[in-house]
């Protein structure tokens, strides 16, 4: 008996442990001007996911991933209401700069900053403090992040060429490098393969996939087919309301509101 | 298995059936016949002028002229080259830009970038849209009035009542002026036409305003800030009338003292625009084969900067967003 009482301690946990929280939304509206574009959303954002945030065109999907970052402040009409949590805190509370640093973002449009390709992502990484550190002493950490985006081997041999002469697909790998250079918790993806052809497409998911493995991603996007493919869990939204967040299967195959049934299986959007 | 099909080659470029122009509206083929017209004339012009001045430069531009200094002489062939209104446009480029850079930078980034309280931003751009549409003689009465104020003795030097108010330093000062719209122009045009996304790509990896603009912003609109300081200095070394009533318009340049540089900078001197006016006819110095060969090294050096706005075009790889293609 007292054998079997220690085998049983030393079972592996049948349950995995659950997953940390790092975001959570509470409540969350968005106005430009007196006029709502997301309504009193709540969701939570776990490490080690991908939620793809979908939905037709005017839905409010990116004005609410940008929410997630403050980068709606930049626009002077949009305010918001509601909390949103980051580890526990209010992003309100966050100095914006360090927000940023913590929850990176990649947009639509690949937009690398014209200067040289090591100088791109390590412009992510200067300035932190007021003395700017010297090539050596970040040159790990570009490195670093040139072979999480899986752009390294590309560009080893060409880190002072001009970023804008590389291709899109590339551009935008490396606006990912830049994004995650700081080691961020989340990365938010405002439709990052829209731009770009199927097989660039299909390397940003794969490394959206391995991302998946050191923070939280959320993305937005219109391919449901590419939601499908990369993300753990879907949020459908529709008029600025979040109709249905559930596990990527549950939400094509068996969803339970009939505006998502009719948007995954193409009635409308 | 099936051969592999044979590479797919471009065919020859040919064109479909087009409309004729005859079939125009008669008003639409007037405008293009206008502007093909206007094209023409422009370009026969600066053709005339280039191989005027190209013919007149090989008859009378000889390699001594550029070495020998110029002195005061009724005889053409006693009166030396124009070594010094050669190190005076150049000095007075140098000076006019050291001065028009940094303010109509600064100027244009605090108007597209911050520009609050608005109506002072729309205050300034006024103020440089005036100074564009001054003509420089005013300019440089205006300079002159100020510069011989007893106060502004250190840049030139002083003499009862006041100061002598013309030097490289105060004639440098003013001839910026020509030189600041353009550079503000460019400045500001660049600015405007940064897209949105880059400066958003910068504050969303966790950077400030003034990051932003210093590492991002700037270096983006770097070949703008070229080209109008191209132009600025264009007008600079194509000036007269500042020339002549502040830098005194001496045959050779006069140092104010035998302190290294300052010395040079309060003294006097003259410019090719200068040296030509006053060797041609309408000047006092009567040789006009010096004014021809002084006219045609000032028209190389604005064909050598334009020519070189072209390259800096093309600094720092490719731009931002392609431009649009002439003809297309």
């Amino acid at each position: 008996m007292s054998i079997l009482a220690q085998r049983i301690q030393i079972v592996p946990q049948a349950e995995p442990e659950p997953a940390v929280e790092r975001l959570r939304l509470e409540d969350v509206s968005v106005f430009y001007g007196g006029t709502p574009a997301v309504r009193n959303v709540s969701f939570s954002i776990h490490q080690g996911e991908v939620l793809a945030l979908i939905g037709p065109s005017g839905c409010g999907k990116t004005t609410l991933l940008r929410t997630l970052n403050r980068l709606t402040e930049l626009t002077p009409s949009a305010s918001h209401s509601g909390r949103i949590l980051l580890d526990g805190e209010d992003i309100d509370e966050i100095v914006d700069t360090d927000l940023r640093r913590r929850v990176a973002m990649v947009f639509q449009q690949p937009n690398p900053f014209p200067m040289s390709i090591f100088d791109n992502v390590g412009f992510a990484l200067r300035e932190q403090s007021r003395r700017r550190p010297r090539r050596h002493e970040i040159a790990p950490d570009v490195d670093r992040a040139l072979q999480r985006a899986g752009l390294y081997r590309e560009v080893r041999d060409s880190l002072d060429h001009s970023a804008l002469r590389l291709s899109g697909g590339q551009q935008q790998r490396l606006c990912i490098a830049r994004a995650i250079a700081q080691q961020p918790e989340i990365l938010l993806m405002d439709e990052p393969c829209s731009a770009l052809d199927p097989r660039s497409t299909a390397t940003i998911e794969d490394l959206i996939r391995q991302l998946r493995e050191d923070l939280a991603v959320v993305v937005v996007t219109h391919n449901l087919q590419q939601a499908r493919r990369i993300a753990d869990r879907v949020a459908f939204m529709y008029l600025g309301d979040l109709v249905e967040l559930g596990p990527t299967e549950q939400i094509f195959d068996d969803p339970v509101e009939v505006e998502t049934r009719e948007y995954v299986a193409g009635v409308f959007g | 298995m099936a051969d592999a099909a044979p590479p797919l080659a471009p065919p020859r470029r040919r064109h479909g059936r087009r409309e004729s122009i005859w079939r125009w509206r008669r008003g639409d083929l007037v405008i293009f016949a206008l502007s093909w017209l206007a094209g023409m004339g422009l370009c026969i012009i600066a053709t005339a002028l280039v191989l005027f001045f190209a013919v007149k430069g090989a008859q009378y531009l000889r390699p001594d002229l550029l070495v020998q200094h110029p002195s005061a002489s009724v005889s053409q062939a006693g009166s030396g080259g124009f070594l010094d209104p050669i190190e005076g446009t150049v000095l007075l480029g140098v000076i006019g830009l050291a001065i028009a850079v940094p303010l109509g930078v600064t100027t244009a980034l605090w108007v597209v970038e911050f520009g609050r309280p608005r109506w002072l931003a729309r205050v300034v751009e006024s103020t440089v849209e005036i100074i564009a549409g001054t003509p420089d003689v005013v300019l440089a009465i205006f300079g002159l009035a100020l510069f011989e104020l007893g106060l502004f003795a250190p840049l030139s030097f002083g003499q009862p009542g006041g100061a002598f108010g013309r030097s490289f330093l105060t004639c440098g000062i003013i001839v910026s002026a020509v030189a600041i719209p353009s550079i503000y122009t460019a400045t500001r045009n660049g600015l405007i036409a940064t897209p949105r996304q880059l400066r958003e790509a910068s504050y969303a990896l966790g950077k400030t305003k003034t990051a932003t603009i210093r590492r991002v912003v700037l270096p983006a609109i770097r070949r703008d800030v070229a080209t109008g300081s191209a132009l600025g200095l264009g007008r600079i070394i194509g000036d007269t009338a500042i020339v002549i009533l502040l830098l005194g318009a001496t045959l050779q340049i006069q140092t104010q003292s035998n302190t290294p540089v300052l010395g040079l900078l309060r003294g006097t001197g003259s410019t090719l625009t200068t040296y030509a006016f006053n060797a041609s006819p309408a000047g006092d110095g009567n040789a006009p084969t010096k004014a021809y060969a002084a006219a045609a090294l000032l028209l190389l050096l604005v064909l050598l900067l334009n020519w070189g706005v072209g390259r800096i075009g093309r600094i720092g790889g490719p731009p931002l967003h392609a431009e649009r293609r002439l003809g297309a």
